[in-house]
């Protein structure tokens, strides 16, 4: 077991003739995942690496029964993309895509919620599933099969927390990267109750960063929720007020959303949190001692 | 993206939202000229990108030519958080019975654009959240729906017991969401709306922050801007793919991603440092972005000592060492370099690192204390 992802992931990639899409989209199947379309208006009937490419989702999804979509179009036509892999029978969406505007995602999560369909993103660099399925742009070979759910709203930052895990033979169930924008998909709270219910997963790791306080609600969230030991982290403790760290969704505005708010609303509900990223696998090692 | 009072209230005006009489000027003449215009009192308001101005001398009331004079010579000129105040807006001074406070933002809890009201207007808006959070209703908008009359009614019957001031605020607070949609806005406030004694809705101050991440589709707004130094420098490193922000330390770094970027400032906070700057060189492999990268930490007369902090994904970690090999060659670098590269081509990125004589180390935690070690002049107290 696992989450979102795993052996029986039918992948369409969106924008798949573009620059970012083709590069990925041979990087994820050479790890194995299973791709069964691309969409690039304009470009039906061809194939783009031995993959049949459609016009539109619906044609796609009709002719290879893709399930998940991984969307690389630039942020203008984001937005528009989400919503016609929601209306074409998609039931997971996946946004790579940065600088998509913040209406748009609204519009597009409204929309999501009606039709019952999950999104990761956008701004994210995806997830995998070690050895079942990469739906993303992570770099497949610091992964490794295990029991460590991961939840993070940072790309290279996850990286360097899995090279920890992985390098203290720690593995990973399923690694979720939810994106640095304000309105995103799926967040902290729908995940961890995932990672909760999935069997095999038996710890689990959350990187926050400043901004926002979806940390806070995902604290008592896991206060009232959640069994399994979690261990987290956030980034952005020397970040100045009122800058934009690089991510949208990364700024402490009118003195809220600071990294210190944070670690106190993990640390009062007795989530441990690490200070530097050599911590973690420290802290899940002795959870899971505890537990056991 | 910010923009002035002013600038917020021509748009109220725009979509026929009730403003008072004023313009804005830029000298003392103009004010008296524009004071004399509007008749007495007037109110003299500093026109500045920062919040706080009350506090700080910038917003006050004239009764008379002299007085003007007197606000305005006061005003223009004066230093506002680091911002010096080079406009004013003139505008005439209504009486009014009470003050309210309205507004629109992205909630990211709902996914969604919710409103914002309160009957404790003409107070700072954070100042009532953290002391009494109940005085501020808050109302989902559903995007498909907009502002619906009745949610505009329901609002509206929150505030006003009056059924004229209801209507009015209906009026106004679906043009005001109108507003916010047209324009991408990630903020609108009206703060003080008040009841003048005439019984009219009228909006005395206004401001608007809007969505960078929309100012492609919204040119008129992006022409509005007016970056400070600072701000000026991070728009210069963003058109060459860096992402930057200043800071008082004394070690610079340089990291790919956002996230990791936070975190290795903080690793030097850890470890007793101060970071001299945010700076994330995106997630290609560019040599030429690190050239780049190299110059702007150059550029910043604080830094003692540079930390390289490169995890490979998409990123080729022997791409980032060519180009710091280019950089060196480019540009006259006399202070130390610190390089940690893991991940995708590593092996061969130190290789080049090491063939330059530079020093190379494991880990995050190590280069931190590394470039603690090399910086001289550096804070080791820890705090």
């Amino acid at each position: 077991m696992s989450i979102l992802i795993n052996k029986n992931t039918k992948l369409l990639v969106q924008g798949i003739t573009g620059r970012d899409g083709s590069f990925h989209t041979a990087k994820m199947k050479a790890y194995g995942t299973n791709i069964v379309a691309g969409v690039s208006p304009g470009k039906g009937g061809q194939t783009h690496e031995g993959i049949p490419v459609f016009n539109t989702v619906e044609e796609a999804v009709k002719s290879t029964g893709a399930n998940t979509s991984i969307i690389f179009v630039p942020a203008p036509f984001a937005g528009d993309a989400i919503l016609e892999a929601a209306e074409g029978g998609i039931e997971l969406g996946v946004c790579i895509s940065e600088g998509v505007p913040t209406l748009d995602m609204v519009k597009a999560t409204a929309y999501l919620k009606k039709k019952g369909v999950k999104l990761i993103g956008a701004n994210c660099p995806g997830l995998i599933t070690p050895d079942e399925a990469l739906v993303g742009i992570l770099p497949g070979n610091i992964f490794m099969k295990g029991n460590v759910g991961l939840m993070s709203r940072s790309g290279t930052l996850t990286y360097e927390m899995v090279n920890q895990l992985t390098t203290n033979g720690l593995g990973q169930s399923t690694c979720v990267g939810i994106g640095g924008d304000p309105v995103a998909g799926l967040y902290y709270q729908e995940l961890l109750q995932m990672f909760e219910d999935d069997p095999e997963t038996e710890a689990i790791v959350l990187i926050g960063e400043i901004g926002g306080d979806a940390e806070e609600r995902a604290a008592q969230y896991i206060k009232e929720k959640i069994s399994k030991p979690v261990v987290a982290f956030i980034a952005g403790q020397t970040a100045p007020p009122g800058k934009r760290m690089g991510h949208a969704g990364a700024i402490i505005s009118s003195g809220s959303g600071t990294a210190a708010e944070k670690i106190a609303a993990f640390e009062a509900v007795g989530v441990p949190v690490a200070r530097r990223p050599v911590e973690i696998p420290v802290l899940v090692k002795q959870l899971l001692a505890k537990r056991n | 993206m910010k923009i002035h009072e002013y600038q917020a209230k021509e748009f109220f005006s725009r979509y026929r939202i009730p403003i008072t009489r004023e313009k804005v000027c830029y000298t003392i003449d103009e004010v008296a000229e524009v004071a004399g215009e509007l008749g007495f009192p007037v109110v003299v308001k500093a026109q500045v990108l920062v919040g706080g101005r009350g506090k700080a001398g910038g917003v006050k009331l004239a009764k008379s030519m002299e007085e003007a004079r007197a606000a305005a010579g006061k005003i223009l000129g004066m230093d506002i958080k680091g911002c010096t105040v080079e406009k004013v807006l003139v505008a005439e001074g209504v009486k009014f019975n009470s003050e309210f406070y309205v507004g629109l933002t992205i909630d990211r809890n709902s996914k969604s654009v919710i409103f914002m009201a309160s009957a404790e207007g003409g107070v700072e808006i954070e100042e009532v959240a953290k002391e009494n959070p109940d005085a501020i209703h808050k109302f989902i908008i559903d995007p498909d729906l907009g502002m619906s009359p009745f949610m505009a009614r329901k609002i509206a019957f929150r505030l006003f017991e009056d059924i004229n001031l209801v209507k009015q605020a209906v009026d106004l607070f679906q043009k005001l969401y109108q507003l916010f949609i047209d324009t991408d806005a990630s903020l609108v406030e009206i703060n003080p709306l008040v009841v003048t004694d005439e019984g009219k809705l009228l909006a005395l101050d206004g401001k608007m922050n809007f969505d960078d991440n929309a100012l492609y589709r919204q040119p008129a707004i992006a022409a509005l801007n007016e970056p400070d130094e600072d701000e000026k420098k991070e728009i210069e490193a963003k058109e060459k793919g860096l992402s930057y922000i200043r800071l008082d330390g004394t070690i610079g770094c340089m990291v790919n991603g956002a996230g990791l970027a936070m975190a290795t400032m903080d690793m030097i906070k850890y470890f007793g440092g101060q970071p001299a700057n945010f700076l994330d060189i995106g997630g290609s492999s560019n040599p030429q972005k690190v050239v780049e990268a190299m110059k702007l930490l150059m550029s910043d007369k604080n830094v003692h000592v540079v930390m390289i902090n490169i995890f490979g994904g998409i990123t080729r970690c022997d791409d980032v060492a060519r180009g710091l090999i280019t950089a060196l060659n480019q540009i006259d670098v006399n202070i130390p370099i610190v390089v940690r590269l893991s991940g995708t081509n590593a092996k061969e990125g130190l290789e080049i690192i090491k063939q330059a004589n530079l020093p190379v180390v494991n880990s995050m935690s190590e280069a931190a204390q590394e470039a603690m070690r090399l910086c001289k002049g550096c804070s080791q107290e820890k705090n």
